[in-house]
């Protein structure tokens, strides 16, 4: 386990078997994608209150979820980098950030798009929405800070800092603001609380959301690889294994 | 060897005094908070009526920026002559030691707001009753901003333009201190209890108190490196 642990730490091996898993990962997710679209288009049938627009939450759900996810692997990767000093886990916590932002404009825009027939209004001041745009600022600010050094290695370990320091706030943030927002306005928070799905509508969900791990996962293994290619430009193996191919 | 709480006054103490020669650059934030809270009457309307409703958010966010303001010269001055990378060989705890000057930022940028704030409030209609509250609230609050402010500083300080990064990175952290604060003052002007969200916040205040420092030493360490 430890071997195979190191062995993954050492770029090489990691950006071999991160091309070797692309594929892997990347038709399964298609696949898993198209059923699930299929079965939450389709097959189930309209809710009896909300008809055909709750059909959003089969990219909302997933994405929302993954935005926090994809912020906890981002730390997690941050803190083993700073701890093992392993630059690969750096380069991983890179490789995340742009996808995790962008998990999180999604949510936020299909939020939105839900918003407009369900409540009237495209934004409304809903402790999710909120939160989630407290999550987007947070990817912004981590791709800010990493951006603005110049050197590889200062910008992983000043930005590790953040996304521990972050992940640890992540909670607060979430329960202050259902909290603040329980107290100031209440009916709009229980519209998104559906009080039980049918299983006809749950299966695709949760086959989407795994669709979506599984699509992370492969494009990872891309931007993983990318992020390798950056850093090892210099490397000897790299030169060796372009000259060959 | 000096101890630890001799280590930590020696610092404060320092700070204090080169603070005090500066004395009219260590009052700029209380000015700007002043400022600040007088736009919001002239954007909005000069009836109290009005600004009332909104005066716990008004102090709260300019204590936030006022605060924010004062953190750009927390640590630069001592980063850019070498001092800070002094500390960082003394072998003394770099956390205390940064602990400390967090301490003065607070004592520079948060006590002199606290105080004024009941003067504030009272120009944005706030009752009396709600003082107790409002002050109380920004004690524990600037204690918060000023731990989270010191971590995202020693993180920017030795990046060009660095302010501009530094509010994007910290005011999203500290927006539970603001939600909490501005509640708890909201609340004692309904006449309502405000333990709550002070209890909240001095839990917060004492969680950054007791791990603020140790990421504040090993972002000061990186951004010292050369």
């Amino acid at each position: 386990m430890w071997l195979w642990f190191h062995k993954l730490s050492s770029p090489p091996y990691a950006y071999r078997i991160a091309g070797m898993l692309r594929p892997w990962l990347l038709w399964p997710a298609l696949l898993l994608m198209a059923v699930a679209a299929y079965g939450g288009l389709v097959l189930s049938p309209p809710d009896y209150q909300q008809k055909d627009a709750f059909r959003i939450i089969y990219v909302h759900v997933p994405s929302a979820s993954l935005s926090l996810m994809v912020y906890v692997a981002m730390a997690i990767a941050a803190a083993v980098g700073v701890i093992w000093r392993i630059k690969l886990a750096h380069a991983f916590a890179a490789a995340c950030a742009p996808m995790g932002a962008w998990f999180t404009v999604l949510t936020l825009a299909t939020g939105s798009i839900y918003g407009k027939p369900m409540w009237g209004t495209w934004w409304e001041w809903d402790p999710r929405l909120t939160s989630e745009l407290i999550q987007l600022f947070l990817y912004l600010g981590y791709m800010a800070l990493r951006s603005s050094f110049d050197e590889t290695q200062r910008a992983d370990r000043a930005s590790a800092i953040l996304a521990i320091v972050g992940v640890v706030n992540v909670p607060i943030v979430k329960y202050s603001v259902v909290w603040w927002n329980s107290l100031h306005q209440g009916p709009s928070i229980s519209k998104l609380d559906s009080p039980s799905i049918d299983s006809s509508m749950l299966w695709p969900l949760l086959l989407m959301m795994l669709a979506f791990v599984l699509y992370f996962a492969a494009v990872m293994c891309d931007r993983i690889r990318t992020e390798i290619l950056k850093r090892e430009r210099n490397a000897s193996w790299l030169i060796e294994n372009v000259t060959e191919s | 060897m000096p101890g630890l709480l001799q280590l930590a006054m020696l610092v404060v103490g320092r700070d204090l005094k080169l603070a005090l020669r500066h004395w009219d650059q260590a009052i700029q934030p209380l000015i700007f908070f002043v400022v600040v809270t007088t736009l919001f009457p002239l954007a909005i309307s000069p009836e109290l009526a009005e600004l009332r409703r909104i005066s716990a958010g008004v102090v709260w966010v300019a204590a936030m920026l006022a605060s924010l303001l004062a953190l750009e010269s927390l640590f630069r001055t001592d980063v850019e002559d070498g001092t800070m990378e002094q500390w960082t060989l003394a072998g003394q705890p770099l956390s205390l030691m940064l602990l400390s000057k967090t301490i003065t930022h607070w004592l520079l940028a948060g006590l002199p707001i606290v105080l004024m704030s009941p003067i504030v409030g009272t120009a944005l209609g706030m009752p009396q009753s709600a003082w107790g509250a409002l002050a109380g609230s920004l004690a524990l609050g600037t204690g918060c901003l000023s731990v989270l402010g010191a971590i995202g500083t020693a993180l920017t300080v030795a990046v060009r333009r660095g302010n501009v990064l530094l509010a994007l990175l910290v005011l999203p952290l500290e927006m539970p201190v603001l939600i909490f604060g501005a509640r708890a003052v909201d609340l004692s002007m309904h006449g309502e209890p405000v333990a709550g969200p002070l209890n909240l916040l001095a839990a917060m205040l004492l969680l950054f108190l007791s791990l603020g420092p140790f990421a504040m030493a090993s972002a000061m360490r990186i951004s010292v490196e050369n």
